[in-house]
């Protein structure tokens, strides 16, 4: 089997090719500036194939109505937006060898000034410092992994290790997994469950936001039955086997740290062939169609908690409900939870440009130095010396009939103690 | 004790299904030493088929009785489409390569194994809605509840066994004692074993071992197409890289079998189904592969030839 493995290997280097070749155009030789002075180029870099891809969609399509709205125009700047992939199909996931395709051709493509992306925090972590070193601007609208940003949350080298050059460049719109997944096990107590099994997918944000969940529960009484979080096999045919031990166990609450790719819906789905009759957590890589197509809706329907770090397209006010109104016209479809942060984070982008008003990476980064929305499609935010968001304010989801249906508002105004931005959660 | 006892179930019934594929693969190799890469992505085919059938046929919205009139058709057609895509693909690739170096079919087996992965992948992006409008064509495909996922002893019961349980373990029971009386007991089974043994000698008996080697293929197909509707019931997921992953450990139950060996083949993966459900009873699910091939290990280091595997070349 060693044959077959290192065949797949090299296969998953030539879809990297593929993919290479497929999305953006190739660069000149020697990259540099070639678009002359007022041309300004905006790349996002997000999973495009595969079952992430409709929530990408949706986040491009935010990032272009952005845009749109400005006429591609900033001043006497003429933008340009590539939509990137970061996926393969031999993954069907994001694949770390494309991301780094993709950061070092923006980092040598002096047209760039903006990457946008990426959607998973395992990405991230590989083009942050590629990026950082190359003094580009990169705004996430939708990593979580706490780590990426502030220190103390992660390993010890956290953030320090994203930020080779000593600046900040990295800024991200959505808060992060520290108050996610502290919010989530808030919920479960608020909602009387007693005792949780914390399951976690293997990746850097399924073990981020599920060791938050595990800890937080903990602190707060409500009983861990694994120990710590446990990980499962996200290419496992099922897990059967594994939910019956859990059933033995007699949990209120199942914790899943993982997103839609990682599996969670055959979780979903096993939970309820071997008869645990547990509620089932989830957190926001789970908050889109596609997990409730791969778990299948009966098995979610009234049983699935999804949190989520912001408020669901139903929820949104003024600018926010203008933006899903706006996007219904313009895409007839219906946003998923992601298209709002990609529309913000296009704003931003547009916004810190006019501020610098010069097509050059450091005046940009300088911009972006305490950035903020008033009055946004987020409401009123700015970003932290870390680049986080200001905004803590999370929602919990839960599916009736096939669809998301909003539960509650958590965090957010009403911040307790233990939301207050800075603060270190719990070890 | 339940909950053990429970296990026990899941690792029959996953193991059966492992037993299913591992059973192409033994065939094909007891006859040709082939390592056939590609049975694993055939399976995978064959499930893509049975799912766009019910997709077609509109079974998920079916009567009792055509639901059940359904699911023989689609057993029957993932069968036949399976057998003869492996014969086909004996014909096409394999049989061309008989007399080259035992290297070149087993690189072409991989080779095949990854077209037809991308054929997965390019069938699970067809615009149907049983593939989710093909809007992603990586993703996993949910293959409808068909069958009864209710308790037979109860909703309150401690022990569960379903209607899917006992569908896995009987039809495959059948189908391997079918296998086992045609291998031991028809013209063509006698061929087979009689080819396995020593082609050479076989051919001046009077037998025509291109036909027996077809037939082989055939019934490994067969079994692997009949495999992959059990799965689908069963598992309720499909994707188009499940061959590669059910094929590793089909592979490996043939191998701990012993492989060419047809009843090894089966003790293999029924092995495989236990060691796989103790390990995450026992030890955590993170590390069911490590202690599943390190078993494998073991059990080669000190049985080289697997657990019902001969030392000579006798084989099927």
């Amino acid at each position: 089997m060693v044959a077959v493995a290192t065949l797949a290997t090299v296969a998953g280097a030539g879809c990297k090719a593929k993919t290479g070749a497929g999305g953006p155009a190739p660069e000149p030789p020697g990259g540099g500036a070639t678009g002359g002075p007022t041309k300004v180029k905006i790349v996002s870099s997000l999973p495009r194939t595969g079952s992430a891809n409709a929530q990408t969609t949706t986040m491009v399509n935010g990032i272009r109505l952005a845009l749109d709205e400005a006429n591609f125009k900033v001043g006497d700047f003429t933008i340009e937006f590539e939509d990137w992939d970061d996926a393969s199909a031999k993954k069907g996931d994001w694949d770390p060898e494309v991301e780094a395709a993709n950061a070092d051709r923006a980092a040598n493509d002096k047209d760039i000034l903006f990457y946008l992306g990426t959607y998973n925090s395992g990405a991230a972590k590989i083009s942050m410092p590629v990026l950082n070193k190359a003094g580009l601007v990169m705004i996430s609208p939708g990593n979580t992994y706490p780590g990426l940003t502030k220190p103390g949350t992660g390993e010890p080298n956290e953030p320090a290790v994203y930020r080779p050059s000593g600046r900040v460049t990295y800024y991200r719109v959505v808060p992060a997994d520290d108050i996610q997944g502290k919010v989530g096990a808030q919920f479960a107590k608020q909602r009387g469950l007693k005792s949780v099994y914390v399951l976690y997918d293997g990746g850097l944000y399924g073990q981020g936001i599920a060791n938050v969940f595990a800890n937080t529960a903990e602190d707060i009484g409500l009983k861990v039955l694994s120990p710590g979080a446990e990980k499962i096999d996200p290419k496992a045919q099922e897990y059967r086997s594994l939910m019956t031990k859990i059933k033995a166990l007699k949990p209120d609450l199942v914790y899943f740290g993982g997103t839609t790719q990682a599996n969670a819906g055959q979780i979903a789905k096993d939970m309820v062939a071997v008869g645990l009759t547990a509620k089932l957590m989830v957190p926001d890589g789970c908050f889109e169609n596609a997990f409730i197509e791969a778990a299948g809706a009966q098995n979610l329907n009234g049983r699935a908690f999804i949190t989520f770090g912001g408020l669901p397209p139903s929820e949104l006010k003024g600018k926010g409900a203008e933006f899903v109104k706006n996007y219904r016209a313009k895409f007839h479809s219906e946003p998923e939870g992601y298209a709002v942060y990609g529309y913000v984070a296009g704003k931003v982008a547009l916004e810190a440009l006019a501020k610098a008003g010069k097509k050059d990476r450091d005046a940009v980064r300088e911009a972006m130095i305490g950035m903020g929305q008033t009055d946004g499609a987020l409401g009123t935010w700015k970003f932290d010396a870390n680049g986080d968001t200001s905004l803590t304010a999370m929602s919990v989801n839960t599916v009736k009939n096939a669809k998301f249906e909003f539960v509650a508002l958590m965090g957010g105004a009403a911040s307790q103690p233990a939301n207050e931005p800075g603060k270190a959660p719990p070890k | 004790m339940v909950t053990l006892l429970q296990q026990l179930l899941i690792g029959l019934t996953n193991g059966m299904v492992f037993a299913l594929v591992a059973l192409g693969y033994t065939m094909v190799y007891g006859i040709l030493e082939l390592i056939n890469f590609a049975h694993g992505d055939l399976f995978m085919l064959a499930s893509f088929l049975a799912l766009t059938l019910i997709g077609a046929f509109g079974l998920e919205t079916a009567g009792t009785a055509g639901l059940v009139l359904g699911l023989l058709a689609i057993v029957v057609l993932s069968g036949l489409f399976a057998a003869g895509l492996n014969w086909t693909i004996d014909r096409l690739v394999y049989r061309p390569l008989r007399n080259a170096p035992k290297l070149a079919p087993l690189v072409s087996a991989i080779g095949v194994s990854f077209i037809l992965q991308n054929l997965g992948l390019f069938w699970g992006g067809l615009p149907m809605a049983v593939f989710g409008g093909g809007n992603s064509a990586a993703a996993p495909k949910s293959f409808p509840n068909l069958v009864s996922g209710e308790n037979l002893l109860g909703p309150g019961a401690a022990l569960r066994i379903t209607a899917k349980d006992l569908m896995v373990v009987i039809s495959s029971l059948v189908v391997m004692v079918a296998l086992y009386a045609f291998v031991r007991f028809t013209r063509l089974g006698k061929a087979m074993r009689a080819t396995a043994q020593n082609p050479l000698a076989a051919r001046l008996m009077g037998i025509d071992v291109d036909r027996v080697i077809g037939a082989t293929f055939l019934v490994g197909g067969g079994l692997a197409g009949f495999a992959a509707v059990i799965y689908g019931l069963y598992i309720n997921t499909i994707n188009f890289q499940i061959g590669y992953q059910n094929g590793l450990y089909a592979f490996t139950a043939a191998v701990l079998g012993g492989i060419g060996n047809i009843p090894g083949a089966v003790l293999g993966g029924l092995v495989i189904g236990f060691v796989r459900a103790s390990s995450d009873q026992f030890i955590g699910a993170q590390w069911q592969p490590a202690v599943l091939f390190g078993m494998l290990i073991l059990i080669l280091v000190f049985r080289p030839q697997g657990l019902l595997g001969t030392n000579v070349r006798e084989k099927v």
